[in-house]
């Protein structure tokens, strides 16, 4: 993108910031030329050991935080992803699922034992660990629960990042498990690996051996520092692209075993009811998906003429492939540039100028990867899946535009 | 190590295999030997095959009066559900508009609610319940939701026999969904 475009893209985020995102309020008198801007008439402040986002940016948090009734740590909070922009999510937004907290581990007494159809049963320190060879990916990680209310009749009241913040984007680094599973001595006869957390719940999950032995990683850090508590410090599984509950957070054991333990979380939760009433399991990689932040629910547009349309594209089976924006409810659609690096399994950021004439619109996106998958429309996906399933919803997201620029959910 | 096998370690970690021998030898070996005692102090899971189950037994009557004491304030009497989830009931509604999940119209495994009992209830104090009271809550469950008798024993025998209603209606999509 050329400084020019780069600078105007600044400016309309700024304007949508201001009016849509902050409200609109009285405002200073701006640093306006010919005047001498006050930052420049003091020295500013010193420097921190922990740098922290801008006070104006106070607003930016992760949102619509849900705890189960009675507790405080079982629940969720979501990335606000109309707020942000490129691939990467930063640490302090990435979305939480607990299911029962965020526990407090000194990484000097924590332990990860793997055990089971194994040749030697192995105990191993977060220092230990820190001793392998890591590998460095860069990954979105997705509950599987994300954009579910998406399945209800009603249509949600609810901003980009309320409905599809269980999504975030990291760089990943850790030790590929595959070496630790070598090191134990894996019976040829195990197909599966029992993935425990050491939270309140022992979260657990059964994980193919084919995974673990891909493409699965030990995580140490997240995007350059050590993992955040509430993403699993000391250290925790993490499966790329496949739904975020597999990815087993605060991991201490890893049990080799023939068949699927059948833990609370991949029968009674995780596993998707379809209208029939039959249910799907093991439903593992996240389905090709899109949605458009900005312009999106809850923001008004400052008037006619060229906006910019954004947003992210993701699919836990690949790589994004094409990304089509609709202005017009889906009648026609156009390609939009997918902004470097495309890699797969990560947050893609898609970007379309767009010449607003202030008629009343619907914004959609159209994911496609490069399995050839391509993200259906919500009454097509609701048609074959029915409303109940909670999980693994990918049909498309549709904003309308008001004459008078506001932004809304719609279903179209 | 030549640089020859220098290559081929980092190869191995770029294309996530190497037709090397020294797969093991690329890391440093650091973890311990674990004891049976140590595995067996950590080794909570329980498998519909009823491996891990250890010994023990409860029976609805029993388990009723655990889930009085350290259950209902979350799922209400009997396991009605409220504050937190529904635990009894709901069967013949998931083809419906309005689903009930429970243990009883939707869990594939009765194992599954030993396992999840043991190692994540109740909230406030996970792994405090005897073994004798997770089979007596676990019975409890079961008998509420009319899949045993009240007076059946469940043990390590013979809760992995308890046939779940609607555990044929579960579709597994792995690997055949799975690019």
């Amino acid at each position: 993108m050329d400084e020019s475009k780069r600078s105007f893209l600044k400016r309309s985020v700024g304007v949508l910031g201001a009016a849509g995102l902050m409200g609109t309020g009285a405002k200073k008198a701006a640093a306006e030329p010919p005047g001498v801007p006050p930052s420049m008439k003091v020295p500013g402040a010193g420097m921190g050991e922990y740098g922290t986002p801008a006070k104006y940016e106070s607003k930016v948090t992760r949102t619509l935080i849900r705890s189960q009734p009675g507790t405080t740590g079982s629940g969720a909070s979501r990335t606000p992803l109309e707020a942000l922009d490129g691939m990467i999510t930063p640490s302090g937004l990435h979305f939480e699922r607990h299911h029962s907290g965020v526990p407090d581990i000194d990484p000097d007494q924590h332990r990860l034992l793997i055990h089971g159809m194994v040749k030697r049963p192995l105990i191993f320190t977060v220092d230990a660990l820190m001793r392998y060879p890591m590998v460095s990916r860069i990954h979105f990680l997705e509950c599987s629960g994300n954009s579910q209310f998406l399945y209800q009749p009603a249509l949600p009241n609810l901003t980009a990042g309320q409905t599809h913040g269980l999504v975030s984007c990291s760089e990943w680094t850790g030790v590929p498990l595959r070496l630790l599973l070598e090191e134990a001595g894996v019976d040829r006869s195990a197909q599966w690996i029992l993935a425990e957390g050491a939270d309140g719940a022992a979260m657990s999950r059964s994980v193919p051996m084919a995974k673990g032995m891909d493409d699965a990683i030990l995580g140490l850090f997240q995007n350059g520092e050590r993992l955040r508590p509430e993403n699993g410090y000391p250290v925790r599984l993490f499966l790329p692209g496949w739904e975020g509950n597999m990815s087993v957070k605060w991991l201490r054991r890893l049990k080799v075993v023939a068949a699927p333990i059948m833990t609370k979380d991949e029968t009674s939760r995780y596993t998707d009811l379809q209208g029939d009433g039959k249910s799907l399991m093991f439903t593992y990689p996240m389905e090709v998906k899109s949605v458009v932040t900005r312009p999106s629910h809850g923001m008004t547009l400052p008037g006619a003429g060229l906006h910019q349309i954004t947003g992210v594209a993701w699919s836990g089976n690949g790589t994004i492939s094409k990304v089509e924006v609709s202005t017009d409810r889906g009648k026609t659609w156009t390609e939009a540039p997918l902004g470097a690096p495309v890699l797969p399994r990560a947050l893609t950021r898609f970007r379309l100028p767009w010449k607003w004439d202030g008629s009343a619109s619907v914004l959609k996106s159209r994911a496609t990867d490069d399995t050839g998958a391509v993200q259906p429309e919500r009454d097509k996906f609701i048609a074959e899946h029915g409303n109940n399933a909670i999980f693994h919803f990918n049909g498309i997201q549709a904003w309308s535009v008001a004459t008078n620029g506001e932004v809304k959910h719609v279903y179209a | 190590m030549s640089t020859r096998e220098l290559v081929c370690v980092a190869l191995a970690l770029l294309a996530g295999g190497c037709a090397s021998a020294s797969s093991v030898a690329e890391t440093p070996n650091l973890g311990r030997e674990a004891t049976p005692a140590q595995i067996a102090g950590w080794d909570i899971s329980v498998g519909p095959d009823g491996i891990g189950l250890p010994p023990g037994r409860g029976t609805a009557a029993a388990g009723a009066a655990v889930y009085e004491q350290k259950c209902q304030v979350c799922h209400g009497a009997k396991g009605a559900g409220q504050p937190n989830d529904r635990l009894v009931g709901g069967q013949g509604t998931l083809a419906s508009k309005t689903p009930v999940r429970t243990i009883g119209s939707y869990w594939p495994y009765a194992t599954t609610v030993f396992d999840y009992v043991r190692r994540a209830m109740p909230y406030t104090q996970p792994q405090s319940l005897t073994d004798d009271e997770v089979y007596a809550v676990t019975a409890y469950l079961l008998s509420l939701n009319g899949i045993i008798g009240e007076g059946d024993e469940m043990n390590a025998q013979t809760l992995p026999k308890v046939k779940m209603p609607n555990q044929a209606n579960f579709i597994v999509v792995y690997p055949s969904r799975t690019k």
